[in-house]
């Protein structure tokens, strides 16, 4: 057990007993979601803003309910209603609102970084809630949760990311987590949105799909990221689908207790066959519950100041 | 007083002196002994294990509890709440997270001899409570366990040592999120005194006059250890 953290900024710096910390945590809070009164007045006086500089649903909503069950008062920011579009630059709507005495700021941003220079600038504690195409710790964090509840274990699991990994900063993030954690993880995908590159982070790489899957415990699909591309990567969607989609085919011939992972939103018939995302072997639903568990668990660990993790006799 | 165990004086022939810290104090137990080991069953009270030249300064262990005195502590508890709750139909155990739990599961057992019935036990964890979140490293939070309804129950809280009462006070807040109890009765091991809130203990193993600087140490089913109470002045 260990966290003497302020902020949750990326994965790669956590060690993997910090990872491990969250996770426990979080087990804790997912039945705290379970029971009749769902609410615990950890952050009880503490004001949260949620500053999404770049449209999101899901993470947002996981987060706000997250922050409402941990007691916290909430401000919600977007950046169409705000003074962003006026030309006011990131660092003055943050310090506009830590002088609101914001104790928390979850911000999700198109810029790569755009968290660390917040927290370098802010007295406030900073969560990365998803920063361009650089990290996304806490989808990484509910991710390693939802396997390692599934399987028992993580270290040692064959996990495939197949997609676009080139603009997936999930990707990343996973990566970083689970070998950390001691699983194996292969990356799949056309060549150009999975380059060899990524081998530099402990992780195979492959270009042929039936490969990737024939071994893998867990198949993780990510969705193609048309709004962060430029230019064309590949021909067209049908053959993207053609090629990587994950269809009964291909699935036929993976492990019999291989388990499916999304981290949404979903683009049936794109990456995904319809049927597959709603089988007994997709994960995609169990990903968002246990998505509030782990930010739950994530705002309550960097809450906490200096000192030994283990609160003596009183 | 109604909280001195039976087994108190017998407690006392075996009150000696313990070194159990870490290397250095393992290596400084054998060269001290080596030259004055002291006689078993020896001097009752403190003892002081550096000479006062010593520079290092090295905190002292004295047992105030061993197995049979918890053993005994903990029966005469499970008598005392069959006492003052008649029937016993409507009591049930929840031991706080971490100490508390153990102590939780013997007194069920010893309460459900006595009375002849099945009494649950359960486990809290209170970490997401406390009122001192921001000021330490957030806490180790141990799982909750209460496998009943709360609801019109008599709930005794367990706990292994009270000291400030706020760990008691989240604790009564933790149990409010699962229903609403006809009381609250509070049972615990020792005793130390220095109270921050207004809170008081039903049942007591044993009452320690303590110091704050001070620590209690309780080991209750650690394997391969015997269960005891250890006091240690820094």
């Amino acid at each position: 057990m260990s966290w003497n953290r302020k902020h949750l900024l990326d994965i790669e710096s956590l060690t993997a007993e910090e990872i491990t910390t969250v996770l426990d945590t979080a087990k804790a809070f997912k039945a705290v979601g379970e029971r009749a009164i769902k609410k615990v007045p950890a952050l009880r006086g503490k004001t949260v803003v949620n500053l999404f500089i770049e449209p999101s649903t899901r993470t947002r909503i996981s987060f706000e309910l997250c922050e409402q069950r941990l007691s916290a008062d909430i401000i919600n920011f977007t950046a169409e209603a705000s003074s962003l579009k006026k030309g006011e630059t990131l660092k003055d709507t943050a310090k506009n609102l830590e002088a609101l005495n914001a104790d928390f700021i979850v911000i999700r941003h198109s810029a790569a970084g755009a968290p660390q220079f917040l927290s370098r600038v802010l007295n406030a504690h900073v969560i990365n809630a998803g920063d361009g195409a650089h990290e996304h710790p806490t989808q990484a964090l509910l991710d390693a949760f939802t396997i390692r509840e599934r399987k028992g274990r993580i270290k040692g699991l064959n996990v495939t990311i197949l997609g676009d990994i080139l603009f997936s900063r999930v990707a990343r993030s996973d990566v970083w987590a689970l070998t950390k954690l001691g699983a194996n993880v292969t990356l799949c995908g056309p060549a150009t949105l999975v380059p060899r590159t990524f081998e530099a982070m402990g992780c195979k790489v492959t270009h042929n799909v039936d490969e990737a899957l024939a071994e893998a415990d867990i198949i993780n699909l990510l969705r193609i990221q048309h709004e962060r591309q430029r230019k064309a990567m590949f021909p067209s969607i049908n053959e993207y689908t053609q090629l990587y989609g994950l269809n009964q085919a291909r699935l036929a011939k993976t492990k019999p207790d291989a388990l499916i992972m999304h981290p949404g939103p979903i683009n049936r018939g794109v990456e995904i066959d319809s049927d597959i995302a709603d089988c007994g072997r997709s994960l995609i639903l169990e990903q968002v519950t246990n998505g509030i568990a782990v930010r739950m668990a994530a705002l309550f660990l960097v809450n906490g100041g200096k000192g030994p993790q283990e609160i003596g006799v009183g | 007083m109604a909280s001195s165990p039976a087994g108190d004086s017998s407690n006392l022939k075996r009150f000696a002196p313990l070194i159990r810290s870490g290397e250095i104090g393992k290596v400084a137990y054998e060269n001290l002994f080596a030259t004055s080991k002291p006689a078993p069953g020896g001097p009752v009270g403190w003892f002081f294990l550096w000479p006062a030249s010593h520079s290092l300064s090295m905190p002292e262990h004295a047992l105030i509890l061993n197995a049979l005195g918890i053993q005994r502590a903990l029966t005469r508890i499970a008598h005392e709440i069959a006492e003052r709750n008649e029937t016993c139909a409507d009591v049930v155990l929840v031991g706080i997270q971490r100490g508390g739990v153990p102590l939780a599961e013997r007194l069920a057992k010893s309460l459900a001899a006595i009375v002849g019935l099945p009494i649950p036990a359960g486990c809290l964890d209170v970490g997401m409570h406390r009122d001192d979140l921001d000021q330490r490293a957030a806490p180790k939070i141990h799982p909750t366990q209460i496998p009943f309804d709360v609801t019109g129950k008599t709930v005794v809280l367990v706990d292994d040592v009270l000291f400030s009462g706020r760990t008691v006070r989240s604790a009564m807040d933790a149990l409010n999120d699962f229903g609403r109890p006809k009381r609250i009765q509070l049972a615990v091991l020792v005793d130390r005194g220095h109270r921050e809130l207004p809170i008081k203990a039903d049942f007591v193993g044993k009452n320690q006059p303590t110091s704050p600087q001070e620590k209690v140490h309780v080991r209750i089913g650690e394997p391969g250890q015997e269960d005891e109470v250890v006091l240690e002045r820094p």
